[in-house]
């Protein structure tokens, strides 16, 4: 259990059976009072977050939370498969849990996955990943506009937007965070 | 109120801020004293945590001190010097900060809260001349009327009940923060008057009402600032609030605090008197239009990542 003088920005506790992190944090205080910690909470499971007033005789629970180096080995399915990089112990991760980050899994590629009580619940891959475009429609010459952009589909069928001067087979720097085009690695 | 938080403002304001606050107690008859830093008994107060140093602690207040000097025969005296309490750590708070206290003897609490008026008038018209402050604005109303609500009416009308009338002290302190202080004015500056005498810290009671305290609090932009009141006078009453603070801190698992035997032993013969206890870093920080104590001074970098933790002694 933690108590609220250990309360701080960044800190994750269990409410309810939930594992939560603490976003924003305020110490407020009358003159003669008690203190209170006023909180905004950001539910790891569902990512919504809530305000929520602690007291300083509070005790606040302490969620089993455990990150662990994995492997990303083969897909199963809408199931992807990794594997412990020190144990070899294999995890199943949904789709659903996954996102769009499914479409950057590379083979072998080295990930981070949070586990709540055991289970999965979070994921981080590498911040970029490269990808070969295959499908995008021709620029339209003489447009030099910026910041005008054109739908394009990776091989896995992955959409996202690029600038008009992508052309089918060049390979572009994707961020996983955001699902967004970086720039452009190599011309095809 | 756009004065910057860099460069050599900051010095000159405080500069200015604690040469008008002696300057106005010199006017008024007042002895500027120094009372010690380190002492071996903090007051024992409900919810005030004293930080431990060498055999003793470090001043939560110069309160005690200061009232053993007025039972040797000080009418009038002021002290601007630095308090410590321990694991207070926000926007609003910093564990060391500057506190001007003062204290008068033959005078009530409401006395006191007009004094607090002039030296707030006499502080504005300080840093105005010296181009702290642009001349002519209002000052967060400063300037003009003040509002005055009790707290029975604040809490009627802000959180639905009447602590006087029955007081649980989880409730009145969380209420006066989450529900009363947002909607108490902003644009002037708010008394809160009458507390619960069991939120009164070491406020006399009044006679015609016990379960009233003779306190009151400022509030200028929202802020709590100051606050006043008519003192204990007699060691019984006085042993008494000990004795509650005490049993509340044991509940709370909090430190509990040796008596101060000088200042128990002198309390009978100080004559009737009122006191008031000032924060002059908030003072500044709202006169300059800072939202937080940090635009003054920042804490340093260790008390900011590592909290401090409640000290069995």
């Amino acid at each position: 259990m933690y108590s609220s003088s250990d309360l701080r920005k960044g800190l994750k506790i269990e409410i309810d059976g939930d594992p939560y992190e603490i976003v924003d944090f305020q110490f407020v205080k009358p003159g003669k009072g008690q203190a209170l910690y006023r909180c905004k909470i950001k539910n790891l499971l569902t990512g919504a977050t809530l305000d929520r007033t602690f007291r300083a005789a509070d005790k606040i629970g302490k969620p089993d939370l455990e990150e662990r180096d994995m492997i990303y080995s083969y897909p199963d399915g809408d199931q992807y498969v990794f594997m412990d990089a020190a144990t070899y112990d294999t995890v199943t991760v949904s789709g659903d849990l996954l996102g769009i980050r499914k479409y950057f899994l590379e083979g072998d590629m080295e990930v981070k996955i949070l586990f709540h009580n055991g289970r999965p619940i979070d994921i981080a891959l590498p911040f970029f990943v490269e990808k070969k475009v295959a499908r995008t429609e021709p620029g339209v010459r003489g447009d030099t506009a910026t910041n005008v952009t054109k739908p394009a589909q990776l091989e896995n069928g992955y959409e996202l937007q690029v600038p008009l001067f992508i052309n089918e087979g060049d390979v572009v720097r994707i961020d996983t965070r955001t699902g967004k085009y970086v720039d452009r690695v190599s011309k095809g | 109120m756009n004065a910057s938080n860099d460069g050599v403002d900051i010095e000159w304001a405080w500069h200015e801020l604690v040469g008008a606050c002696r300057d106005f107690f010199a006017l008024h008859g007042y002895c500027e004293v120094f009372t010690p830093v380190m002492i071996p008994a903090p007051a024992m107060e409900e919810n005030i945590d004293a930080v431990p140093c060498q055999d003793g602690y470090l001043r939560t207040s110069p309160e005690l001190q200061m009232k053993i000097l007025i039972t040797r025969g000080h009418g009038r005296i002021f002290q601007i010097g630095p308090c410590f309490r321990l694991g207070e750590l926000g926007p609003l708070h910093q564990p060391e900060f500057l506190m001007l206290e003062w204290y008068r003897t033959r005078c009530t609490h409401l006395d006191v809260l007009l004094e607090t008026r002039c030296l707030l008038q006499a502080i504005l018209r300080r840093l105005e001349e010296s181009g702290r402050l642009p001349p002519g604005d209002n000052h967060l109303g400063l300037k003009g009327s003040w509002e005055t609500v009790t707290v029975r009416e604040a809490f009627l009308r802000s959180a639905g009940w009447d602590p006087i009338a029955e007081f649980d002290a989880d409730r009145f302190w969380s209420d006066l923060v989450l529900k009363v202080e947002p909607d108490l004015p902003s644009e002037a500056p708010v008394v809160l008057t009458d507390y619960p005498s069991a939120a009164g810290g070491f406020a006399r009671r009044k006679h015609e009402d016990p379960r009233v305290a003779e306190r009151w609090e400022l509030y200028i932009g929202g802020v709590e600032i100051a606050n006043g009141c008519a003192e204990i006078i007699s060691r019984q009453e006085q042993l008494q609030r000990f004795q509650q603070s005490a049993d509340y801190r044991r509940r709370h698992g909090k430190a509990l605090y040796p008596l101060d035997e000088e200042f128990l032993s002198a309390i009978d013969r100080i004559p009737p008197c009122a006191g008031v206890a000032l924060g002059l870093n908030r003072l500044l920080m709202v006169l300059l239009g800072f939202k937080s104590l940090d635009e003054l001074t920042p804490p340093p970098h260790a008390l900011q990542v590592g909290r401090s933790k409640q000290i069995d002694t």
